[in-house]
């Protein structure tokens, strides 16, 4: 690669006096003080959360209202502050979505710990738990920053989902079952 | 002929590279002992050859021979190899001279993507809910041999996933990869064959036999043998995720044979125990019934404060007081075969500094010839090597019993074991002062004096002594209940002896222990020399590595 | 009534002189305390930032309107600050000298608001000077010796620090100030040449400097030695880009790291006591005093031109402490080696230049 050698212009005397470039600068930030403030006012005005925001995990539904978390652990696994326990269990087999077989009993995301990375989400192969909207957590105690699976689920609601992975591994075991075998 | 221990070896070329490996050995076996892996799902070495997975399907070769002159036919003046024209199964080929093996070859490797291909036509790839998951071996080898994506764009079959196979295994059809490892099992070691494949081609399915049921006590060895998620235990399904677990070596308490074992656990907590191989005690199974030990560490009758008549104390206090007990009057030992060696020597020190007799309960059961003895208690033997009796166990304690009677006998120590139901009524205790160390709460604390609390195996290290005069160790898997010492420290303070210096004790003044250290032995564990006690009655009879020495 | 702000100006009974104290203390303080504001409420504009908006008190934000203005103007926010340096917890760690340690901050203060007392901030319509010690002839004199003490506050505060960054800090804050102050000497002494002739009394008085501006302000006849003396007087105060003893980003917090709760409030206040002393002691000498411009000396006339002296005097003051704070978040920190050779081979040479080249020039003019 070729070099390029660039001469330093010398300074003249004003620029070594430094003045013009303080009485530059001051124009500058007296132009900054005359602009209006940027500052979002927070607790009375709300930011508007783009879409793919890493906020707080949370566990989701899907359409049909089944959990989608299967207990898989892999996300308590991934998480680097190990913010994430889980409590597996096994499905009743007389529920509804007892194909799955496997849901947990108790899934607590302890957000004291949670540093938002968004591992578990990127490793659910389920889908079941994604970072989603919700920025502000807040709490008076530390018991009250840990979520657990009922407000895991509340936070999260419901998303669309692509596969219904479960439901047609259902229906086509029932077909089979229907035709013989 | 072979004169030493040693196997002779044989050369064995692999990918061009020429290794020595043991002469008879399985190839895939002697692959593996030179750091080669070949993919298997259905060879294990403790079962016979099936031959039935085509996983570890190879090339072989071996150098022509001129069939006029046997000489070795060259080219380029090197021997010329005759390659196989069709891949074999290392799993049924035994290392002979000069064999040739490919595992690196293209053929080889489109044999494996071809059977991994093949294996997960059908396979549900439901990993997240199987408890397989992070010990699969087809998890494993489809990452490793598979070729990544399906061609098979039909829906897969369905099976059962919940199939009850017996108390304390579920199968899961669709998972199973029909390897037979179980089927052979249950025929070949725990001799009761009740599983079977009925059904052809993709509707194959392992099932029991009908009328039968998978419920020998030897039943979840093939959930540890199973290669995939089909066979599951019942009692550890869909509790946790084996990655999370941490694995310390520990031993069967159950009997006398010692079968070797693996605590799972997390974060103090234990999940499963499995069997860990060691060719001269267990192989790689053990039974049922020690599975479940663990199950007694968070039992609600635990003792985890020590007690003196009844009421709540420190340690220290509790202490003291025994050691003013064990200086009342006459002592009385009831020592334990459930101790370890170390605890045995400590406590053979303190019978000796009292003048105390010694009594050892005997636990008697019926033996399964396999790896539950007629002695079940793991540690009698050691009882003998350290010292602490001379002679067989105690059938009860009858003898104890009289001579509380009659006044012999002021105080008793009694070490973890429950002897009112050996032949001490607890009245007959109650008219003694008694220090008693124990896990569990049962009839004979009730009826004591002062309560030690101490630690179960799998919260405490030390080692036991088998019935084949064979020292195993085991270590602390979990933390024991807060403000809990272990056994060893507990009898030291009762005996004013050193816990630290013991194995240096054991060492200089046990013939059969000399030179030993029992914090650094062999996975496998140390053959004493149990010849001194042969005139002991000892009652087991045959087990899967053990045979009785003829009685004089 | 009359009689009695004459007293409480000019008498030099005890209590007269106490309660002129008292004055200058909470003048200075309270001056101090919102020039915090003004560099918080400043800053946070230069970055497009709001700044502090959200103090109150309920009593205070009940009230419509000025509540509301109050708050988001932060004027509750002194109150707030003032307050929490007083109520926390006042460590004294274990590894320092523990007298000089505590005597520092004192040391530092006390030369601020005692330099104050020279100061003359207008003219009552008897002709009488408004200012804490009327009649002292002396006052450049003594409010150049008496603030320079103020550096003894820093170079105490780190060396009883026991601790590296402090003494880097305090060492460099003595250094800076030596160098300085002698560029800051010769400056004014061309403004002396010019404003006082030989055997006049009060040579040396502020008063007769203001009272020399009534026509053009020294500013203008004078304008390399303003410069001289401004940027000395930023030096002196130890402001940005001057800040050598603090300099948070090499020393931590220079020479006041170990301090913390009021002790530390000390020298925050000390810190603008002298930006305030600096500016005033500028626009005594540059520009003007109290006059209202070049060639308008007085608006209005009797207690209506005293009054409004005054408070144009203290309207320049803020303007210039605004300057001050303009200046803070426009210009970076110089380096150490580059204050010592802006103050050394520059500022040095131009005010002994300066001096001379008036000299001459009064020595032609004759």
């Amino acid at each position: 690669m070729a070099i390029k050698v660039v001469e330093r212009r010398p300074l003249s005397l004003a620029e070594r006096t430094y003045l013009p470039q303080i009485l530059a600068g001051l124009k500058v930030t007296w132009d900054n003080m005359m602009r209006p403030a940027v500052t979002l006012q927070y607790p009375e005005e709300r930011p508007t959360i783009p879409n793919g925001y890493r906020g707080v995990p949370t566990l989701v539904r899907d359409p049909n209202g089944r959990e989608k978390c299967v207990s898989c652990q892999l996300c308590e696994f991934v998480c680097p502050p190990k913010a994430i326990r889980i409590t597996p269990g096994e499905i009743a087999p007389t529920a509804a979505n007892a194909h799955v077989e496997k849901a947990p009993q108790e899934f607590e995301i302890n957000m004291l710990r949670c540093i938002y990375c968004g591992l578990c989400q990127e490793v659910c192969p389920e889908e079941a738990i994604w970072l989603q909207s919700q920025y502000s957590m807040t709490g008076t105690n530390r018991e009250m920053m840990v979520n657990n699976k009922a407000k895991l689920y509340e936070l999260g609601g419901t998303l669309p989902d692509s596969h219904y992975k479960w439901d047609r591994k259902k229906a086509e075991a029932e077909r089979q079952a229907e035709s013989g075998h | 002929m072979v004169t030493d221990n040693k196997p002779s070896l044989v050369t064995l070329n692999v990918d061009g590279v020429e290794h020595q490996v043991p002469a008879g050995a399985n190839l895939v076996d002697a692959l593996a002992k030179i750091g080669k892996e070949v993919p298997h799902y259905c060879y294990h070495p403790k079962l016979p050859v099936a031959g039935n997975c085509r996983m570890c399907l190879v090339e072989l070769g071996s150098p022509l021979r001129d069939r006029a002159t046997n000489e070795l036919v060259l080219e380029n003046g090197k021997p010329k190899i005759g390659w196989q024209p069709k891949p074999a199964i290392a799993c049924a080929t035994t290392v002979s001279p000069g064999l040739h093996v490919r595992l690196e070859s293209p053929g080889v490797k489109a044999c494996r993507e071809g059977v991994t291909e093949m294996l997960l036509l059908n396979h549900p790839l439901d990993c997240p809910i199987c408890d397989q998951a992070g010990e699969c071996k087809l998890q494993e080898y489809s990452a490793e041999y598979g070729r990544g994506a399906s061609r098979y764009v039909d829906e897969k079959n369905a099976k059962p996933k919940h199939t009850r196979l017996g108390p304390r295994v579920t199968l899961d059809d669709e998972r199973c990869i029909l390897c037979s490892r179980c089927v052979r099992f249950t025929a070949e070691i725990a001799k009761d064959p009740v599983l079977g494949f009925v059904n052809r081609g993709s509707y194959n399915t392992l099932t029991c036999f009908p009328g039968r049921e998978l419920a020998n006590n030897y039943s979840l060895n093939t959930v540890d043998i199973c290669p995939v998620g089909a066979l599951t235990s019942t009692d550890f399904r869909f509790k946790m995720r084996v990655w999370f677990l941490k694995q310390t070596a520990s031993i069967d308490t159950e009997s006398s044979a010692g079968a070797n074992t693996t605590v799972w656990s997390r974060e103090g907590k234990i999940y499963r125990i499995t069997p860990r191989q060691n060719d001269a005690v267990n192989d790689t199974w053990m039974a049922d019934s020690g599975r479940e030990l663990f199950k007694a560490v968070d039992a609600p009758n635990r003792i985890t404060r020590a007690t003196v008549k009844t009421s709540a104390v420190t340690l220290d206090a509790a202490l003291t007081a025994a050691a003013e007990v064990l200086a009342a009057g006459p002592l009385a030992i009831v020592g334990s075969a459930h101790a370890s060696v170390e605890e045995q020597r400590v406590l053979a020190h303190l019978a000796k500094q009292k003048g105390a007799k010694v009594y050892i309960p005997a636990h008697r059961g019926a033996g399964d010839g396999l790896l539950v003895s007629e002695d079940r208690s793991p540690n009698f033997r050691g009882a003998l090597v350290t010292g602490l009796t001379d002679h067989a166990a105690d059938t009860d304690l009858k003898a104890l019993a009289a001579d509380i009677e009659a006044g012999k006998v002021k105080s008793v120590l009694i070490i973890r074991e429950d002897v009112t139901a050996c032949g001490l009524p607890a009245s007959t205790l109650a008219k003694v002062r008694s220090v008693v160390l124990a896990t569990h709460h049962d009839v004979t604390t009730a009826a004591a004096e002062i309560v030690l609390p101490v630690l179960s195996v799998f919260e405490r290290s030390g080692t036991f002594v088998n019935c084949q005069f064979r020292l195993q160790a085991f270590a602390q898997a979990v933390p024991g209940p807060a403000g809990v010492l272990p056994d060893l420290l507990v009898l030291a303070k009762l005996a004013g002896a050193d816990a630290t210096s013991i194995w240096s004790d054991l060492a200089a003044n046990v013939p059969a222990l000399a030179g030993l250290n029992g914090a650094l032995l062999p996975a496998g564990g140390v053959q004493l020399d149990g010849a001194a006690w042969s005139a002991v009655p000892f009652p087991e009879g045959k087990l899967l590595k053990f045979a009785p020495v003829a009685q004089a | 009534m009359e009689q009695l702000l004459n007293d409480f100006l000019l008498s030099k009974a005890w209590y007269f002189i106490s309660a002129r104290g008292l004055t200058a203390i909470v003048i200075l303080m309270s001056i101090a305390a919102y020039a915090v504001l003004l560099e918080r409420k400043a800053s946070a504009w230069i970055q497009g930032r709001v700044g502090p908006n959200r103090t109150n008190h309920p009593l205070i934000a009940w009230i419509p309107f000025v509540g509301t203005f109050l708050q988001k103007g932060g004027f509750i926010q002194p109150a707030a600050d003032g307050l929490k340096f007083l109520f926390k917890e006042d460590p004294l760690p274990g590894h320092v000298r523990k007298t000089t340690y505590i005597l520092a901050p004192i040391i530092a203060l006390a030369p601020a608001l005692l330099a104050l007392v020279m100061l003359p901030f207008g003219r009552l319509p008897t002709g009488e000077v408004i200012t804490l010690c009327p009649g002292a002839d002396i006052g450049v004199l003594f409010m150049f010796a008496i603030s320079s003490l103020g550096v003894y506050g820093i170079a105490l505060a780190g060396w009883s620090a026991n601790s590296k960054y402090p003494f880097l800090g305090a060492v460099r804050g003595s250094a800076q100030l030596i160098s300085y102050e002698l560029a800051m000497g010769l400056s004014v002494l061309t403004v002396f040449l010019a404003t006082a002739t030989p055997d006049q009394d009060n040579a040396l008085s502020l008063v007769s400097m203001v009272d020399a501006q009534k026509g053009v302000w020294n500013l203008f006849y004078h304008p390399v030695a303003a410069l001289v003396f401004l940027i000395c007087i930023f030096a002196e105060a130890n402001r940005h880009p001057f800040d050598m003893p603090e300099s948070e980003t090499d020393l931590v917090g220079g020479f006041h790291t170990e301090y913390g709760s009021f002790k530390f409030g000390l020298f925050f206040v000390a810190e603008y006591s002298h930006m305030i002393i600096g500016s005033s002691l500028f626009i005594v000498m540059f520009l003007g005093g109290w006059h209202f411009a070049p060639g308008v000396p007085t608006v209005g006339d009797g207690l209506i031109a005293s009054l409004f002296g005054v408070a144009w005097f203290f309207f320049k003051l803020c303007a210039f402490l605004f300057f001050f704070v303009w200046v803070r978040w426009t210009v970076p920190r110089f380096r150490y080696d580059q204050v010592m050779r802006i103050g050394w081979r520059v500022l040095l040479p131009v005010a002994v230049l300066n001096l001379i080249a008036y000299f001459i020039w009064y020595a032609v003019k004759g």
